[in-house]
């Protein structure tokens, strides 16, 4: 493998928890305003950033907002004005933007948002589950999940490159779970500044567009000179066609999201996959769990666990959840016997989320493998090693009988 | 000549405008239409003042409707001192 561009050795190692990672990836980023409002566990993102800005160790425009609607509504006219914008938040936050988070993807403004998943309420519950994720899953927002720390730093800095892509302009959330990262010391790699600014390319430039009646093209923001009507009445003789562009637009985004996390390694050695898919043991496997975000490490232990007592077992851990990557899980499974979705969070009175997408995946597959809906883990509840256990268990005698007998199961809840 | 809408692969990004309001007549939303009875009217011009769409025009001598954008909100008709201004029905 090549060297990297930055040696590891040139980068500056970090104790950090994941909600810090993700603070000192956005100081590095020349964001020009992070309006945000705390709720557990996204809070010491905010608080760390904050002290950043008070420090003057940023050039931050900070806005303390009263509320999440505000947060992203600040987000949106910082956007709007051709801002670097970030915000971040959880569960009943992200439930009080949610009307905003379509306006935001609507006009294809790039902002990042570190999404900290926490179960929803009721019963109130600061930990982690991806109901929260799942909600904003259709709002037109580029959603990619990490599973740790590191990642989240990589991942944040990613985000805004992917988000600002001109074949993209759209905005993009970095999911990590609540408390297993955001509150769990780990050493992070950290690039030093100039290094971050580089991959970014500076500030933020946005976008050029032609406006018939200024005759020319100017970019896409507020801006006096060259006045522009952003988000005005748009009925049923324009409106489809102006959600066409988001359609096209996420068609392209995996691709970005790939080249942007082959840069990165080019950058820094570290790659996740292909930057979409992060698969393990799969190319030989009988039965494959397909999982989003940190419980992929124990998935993945214990899959290396149960291979050494001769079980073909691999993991599939999706990186990117919008834009679904259809063609890629369909290849990547053909062959499989039997695989289980693992969902942290369902819609109730159908499956998961997750589930929903790979068995549409699946359906233009000619070789469909057995599959089955885990649901785990709601409300911050651990997936241990041996419910991953069980769930190899359960699926390699799914393969071996032939048929699956209960499409929904539930792993690790009292009955 | 009215233009062909335009396909999406057109249009500039973000659903941002790309022709001025000027361009949007929006007269055929209205019901009532302001009438000015002239012989009445005084030019004190309130009527200009108030009218949120900037439909009331002086054009020198009179005070006219500019009947592409007046949306017949009677704003005009209610600000009326003299009450020289009739809001009458489009389908009379």
């Amino acid at each position: 493998m090549l060297k990297p561009k930055v040696p590891l050795e040139k980068q500056k190692v970090m104790p950090v928890n994941g909600d810090e990672a993700v603070a000192y990836a956005v100081k590095q980023c020349l964001v020009d305003v992070v309006a945000a409002y705390p709720i557990t566990p996204q809070t010491i993102i905010v608080e760390r950033f904050s002290e950043f800005v008070a420090n003057g160790e940023v050039k931050t425009q900070y806005v303390p907002v009263e509320s999440e609607h505000s947060a992203m509504s600040a987000c949106i006219g910082a956007a709007a004005a051709g801002a670097r914008a970030f915000t971040s938040t959880s569960a009943q936050g992200l439930a009080l933007m949610w009307e905003n988070l379509y306006i935001a993807s609507g006009l294809r403004l790039p902002i990042v948002m570190a999404v900290v998943n926490r179960a929803l309420s009721a019963p109130i519950n600061i930990h982690c589950d991806h109901s929260d994720a799942y909600g904003m899953r259709d709002s037109g927002w580029i959603q990619l999940f990490v599973e740790n720390s590191q990642e989240a730093y990589d991942t944040t800095i990613q985000a805004f490159k992917i988000a600002e892509h001109p074949e993209v302009q759209l905005p993009v959330a970095v999911n990590l779970d609540g408390f297993f990262l955001s509150h769990t010391l780990e050493n992070v790699y950290m690039l030093p500044d100039e290094e971050v600014r580089n991959f970014l390319g500076g500030y933020r430039k946005p976008v050029k567009t032609y406006i018939d009646y200024l005759n020319r093209e100017v970019e896409y923001k507020l801006d006096p000179a060259n006045p522009l009507s952003i988000g005005p009445l748009d009925l049923y003789d324009y409106y489809f066609e102006h959600k066409m562009p988001q359609v096209e637009a996420m068609r392209k985004a995996s691709d970005v999201v790939r080249e942007v996390n082959e840069e990165w390694r080019e950058l820094t050695g570290r790659s996740y996959g292909d930057g979409v898919i992060d698969s393990y043991a799969v190319e030989d496997a009988d039965v494959v769990a397909i999982v989003l975000g940190s419980s992929a490490g124990t998935m993945k232990y214990v899959a290396s666990v149960m291979r050494q007592k001769g079980f073909k077992v691999g993991v599939v851990r999706l990186r990117m959840f919008r834009p679904f990557p259809f063609n890629e899980v369909r290849d990547l499974l053909k062959g499989v016997k039997a695989v289980g979705v693992m969902d942290r969070g369902l819609s109730f009175g159908s499956f998961g989320p997750l589930y929903l997408e790979v068995s549409t995946a699946l359906y233009y597959s000619k070789e469909r493998p057995l599959l089955v809906n885990y649901v785990y883990g709601l409300g911050g509840r651990d997936l241990s090693p041996a419910m991953a256990e069980e769930v190899f268990m359960d699926l390699t005698k799914v393969a071996e009988l032939g048929e699956v007998k209960e499409y929904l199961k539930f792993i690790g809840v009292r009955s | 000549m009215k233009e062909e809408p335009r396909g999406w692969r057109e249009l500039p990004i973000g659903a941002v405008t790309y022709k001025l309001s000027l361009e949007y007549k929006t007269g055929g939303w209205r019901t009532l239409k302001p009438v000015i009875d002239l012989s009445k009217c005084t030019r004190c011009m309130l009527c200009w003042l108030f009218c949120p769409d900037m439909a009331i025009v002086w054009n020198g001598r009179d005070v006219v409707v500019n009947y592409d954008y007046c949306k017949g909100c009677g704003i005009c008709a209610h600000e009326c001192p003299v009450k020289a201004i009739n809001m009458v029905s489009e389908y009379s």
